[in-house]
C-alpha cells in the first residue's frame, strides 16, 4: 500500500468575492436584467417628456406617460455618496467590509450599488466610476462600479 | 378645517419594560393601552376608534381590536409610514374628532425584536425598488451612513457634532430609571465606539429594545371631562420623501414640508417651542431634522448641537429628555410613539425632575420613518399645555 500523495499546496489567499444575489425579476424589468446578464446597463426614457426614468418603471414619474423605451446608458458616472460597511446582513453576512452607494450616472439619475476595486483611501464623493457586470447565476448581473480608468472620463 | 384645539391627548403610556422575554406581541399591546386608558381616566369601552401600524400582530386593525374587546369602534385606521406612524395616528385621530367621527382613540405600539429577534427585512422582494436596491446590501445603518457621508461632503458636518447629539440624550437618560443606556458618555467615548458603517459608530445608533406604547386622543369635551390634565393637539403635518425619480438628496428629510404644515396649523414659529422630541434612530437624523425644521439654519446643525443646544433644562432647545432612542427606548425600531409620550409629560410637568423644562407651554415631537437612505415618511405634531 502506497503512501497517500502529499496534500496538494495551499493556494494564494485571495479576497473573498463580493456576493451577487439574484434580484427578483418581473415582467415590467426582465429586459434591464437580461441585458445586465450581456453587460449592457438600460435605462428608460419617456417617450412623450424625454425623461429619464430611475428606478425602471412602466409609468413616467414625471408626466404619467406610459410610452416609455429602453436606452442604453455610458456606464459611467461619479461617486454621490458611500459608506463602508462593517456589520453586513443577509447575503452579505461574510464579506464585510463591503462599499455600498449611491452612483450619479452621466444620464443623470443616483442608483443603488456597490463600489469594487477601490482601497479605502481611493474612495471619495465625487469619485468618477464605472460599471462592471457581476453575474448572479440566475440569468442576470448586478451593476457595480469601479474606479474609471484614468482618461476614461475625458476621452469619451 | 384646522385640527388646532379640537382634540387632545388624554392619555400617554411608555412600557417600563425594555426587555420582555416572556409575553406575546398582542399581550404587550394590551398592555399599553391599558396604561394608557388608565392614564386617562377612560376604560376599554369608551374606546370608539383605533389606530395601529403593521406591528399591530394580524388583519390591520382587526385583529387587535378583536383582541382587546374594543366592541363599540366606529372608527379605524392602520396608516403605516414606519416609525413615524403613530405622530400620523395623532394627526388622523385629532382629524376624525374634529369631523366628529370618534370622541375617543386609542393608537398602540408595541413589539419585541430584542426578545424574539425577527430577520430583518427593508422590505418584501415584490416592492417595485426591490430589485434595484436590495441585492446590493443595504442595512439600516448603511442607508443613514449614506445620508450622513453626503451631509459632511456638502456642509462640513463632523463625526464630533454628530457625537454631542448622543452626549446630550445620554445626559439626560442618566435621570430616567427605566433607560436602557444610563450611563452619560463624551465626545470621545463615541468617537472611540466600533465603527458599524462608516461614517456611523456604535454609539451613532439607537437601542434595539421590546417594549411599546399608547395614547389616548380625545375629543374637548371628553378632556374636560377627566380628572387629569390634558395635552392640546395644535398642529400637524406629515410628508413622505420619495427618491424622486432617480434625484434622491440625502441632505434632507421630509421635515422640510411637515414642519411648516405644522407650525402653520398651529400659529406658532419654530422660536415658540420650549420643548422638542426629536426622531433618533441616528445621531445623523436629529442632525437633519433640527435643521429642517428650522431650529437653525440648514448646513449649521453641526455647530448648533455642539453648544449644548440641545440639553435640558436650559438648552436652546431641550430634547428627548427621556433619553430617546439613542439611549432610554426605541420600542420595535419604531421611534414615533416614544417622542410623543415624552412631549406630554413635558407638557404636564412630569419629566424626570431635572430634565423638565421651565413652564413648559408648547412642545413639538417629530418622527421619521422608512430610511433617510432611500424613501421616508416625516410626521410633526405641535402639542401645547391646557392653557396653552
Amino acid at each position: 500500500m502506497s503512501a497517500p500523495p502529499p496534500p496538494a499546496p495551499a493556494p494564494p489567499a485571495a479576497p473573498a468575492p463580493l456576493p451577487a444575489p439574484a434580484p427578483p425579476v418581473n415582467p415590467e424589468t426582465k429586459e434591464f436584467w437580461a441585458a445586465t446578464a450581456q453587460g449592457r446597463l438600460l435605462l428608460k426614457r419617456c417617450l412623450d417628456c424625454g425623461s429619464v426614468i430611475w428606478y425602471p418603471r412602466a409609468i413616467c414619474p414625471e408626466c404619467s406617460s406610459m410610452r416609455t423605451e429602453w436606452f442604453q446608458a455610458r456606464g459611467r458616472g461619479r461617486v454621490y455618496s458611500y459608506t463602508i460597511n462593517y456589520r453586513t446582513e443577509g447575503a452579505y453576512q461574510d464579506a464585510a467590509p463591503i462599499v455600498l452607494a449611491y452612483v450619479e450616472l452621466d444620464e443623470g439619475p443616483r442608483v443603488m450599488t456597490n463600489i469594487v476595486g477601490a482601497g479605502q483611501a481611493d474612495l471619495a464623493v465625487g469619485l468618477p466610476v464605472e460599471v462592471v457586470f457581476h453575474d448572479t447565476g440566475d440569468g442576470s448581473a448586478l451593476p457595480r462600479f469601479r474606479p474609471a480608468a484614468p482618461g476614461a472620463q475625458a476621452a469619451s | 378645517m384646522s385640527i388646532r384645539g379640537k382634540a387632545h391627548i388624554a392619555g400617554a403610556y411608555e412600557h417600563p419594560d425594555r426587555k420582555i422575554p416572556d409575553k406575546s406581541i398582542a399581550q404587550v399591546h394590551a398592555e399599553v393601552a391599558v396604561g394608557a386608558l388608565a392614564d386617562a381616566g377612560l376604560s376599554m369601552s369608551d374606546v370608539d376608534a383605533y389606530f395601529c401600524a403593521s406591528d399591530a400582530p394580524g388583519f390591520g386593525a382587526i385583529s387587535m381590536a378583536d383582541y382587546l374587546g374594543l366592541r363599540r369602534l366606529r372608527y379605524v385606521d392602520s396608516t403605516e409610514t414606519g416609525g413615524s406612524s403613530y405622530l400620523v395616528h395623532v394627526g388622523h385621530a385629532a382629524a376624525a374628532i374634529a369631523q366628529r367621527k370618534c370622541r375617543v382613540a386609542l393608537i398602540t405600539l408595541a413589539g419585541l425584536p430584542r426578545s424574539q429577534k425577527p430577520p430583518r427585512s427593508s422590505g418584501s422582494a415584490a416592492a417595485p425598488e426591490a430589485a434595484f436596491e436590495q441585492p446590493f446590501g443595504p442595512t439600516t445603518v448603511s442607508m443613514y451612513a449614506l445620508a450622513a457621508r453626503r451631509h459632511m461632503y456638502e456642509y462640513g458636518t463632523t463625526s464630533a457634532q454628530l457625537a454631542a447629539i448622543k452626549v446630550a440624550a445620554s445626559r439626560h437618560a442618566q435621570h430616567n430609571p427605566n433607560a436602557m443606556l444610563r450611563t452619560p458618555v463624551t465626545v470621545e467615548e463615541v468617537l472611540e465606539s466600533p465603527m458599524i458603517s462608516d461614517p456611523l459608530r456604535r454609539l451613532d445608533c439607537c437601542v434595539i429594545s421590546d417594549g411599546g406604547g399608547a395614547l389616548v386622543v380625545v375629543a374637548p369635551e371628553v378632556a374636560a371631562s377627566l380628572p387629569r390634565q390634558t395635552v392640546k393637539v395644535l398642529g400637524h403635518g406629515e410628508s413622505p420623501k420619495l427618491t424622486d425619480n432617480g434625484r434622491i438628496d440625502l441632505t434632507y428629510t421630509g421635515a422640510v414640508w411637515s414642519g411648516p404644515r405644522a407650525f402653520a396649523e398651529a400659529g406658532v414659529t419654530a422660536g415658540d417651542i420650549d420643548y422638542a422630541s426629536i426622531y433618533d434612530s441616528f445621531t445623523i437624523t436629529v442632525l437633519q431634522t433640527i435643521e429642517d425644521l428650522g431650529f437653525c439654519q440648514k448646513g449649521k446643525g453641526g455647530a448648533f448641537v455642539a453648544d449644548g443646544s440641545l440639553e435640558a433644562p436650559h438648552g436652546r432647545l431641550p430634547f428627548n429628555t427621556d433619553g430617546g432612542g439613542l439611549c432610554n427606548n426605541h420600542p420595535v425600531n419604531r421611534g414615533g410613539m416614544t417622542k410623543v409620550i415624552e412631549a406630554v409629560r413635558q407638557l404636564r410637568g412630569e419629566a424626570n425632575a431635572p430634565v423638565q423644562v421651565p413652564d413648559c407651554e408648547i412642545a413639538l415631537a417629530h418622527g421619521n420613518g422608512g430610511s433617510l437612505g432611500t424613501r421616508s415618511a416625516a410626521a410633526t405634531l405641535i402639542l401645547g399645555r391646557e392653557d396653552a
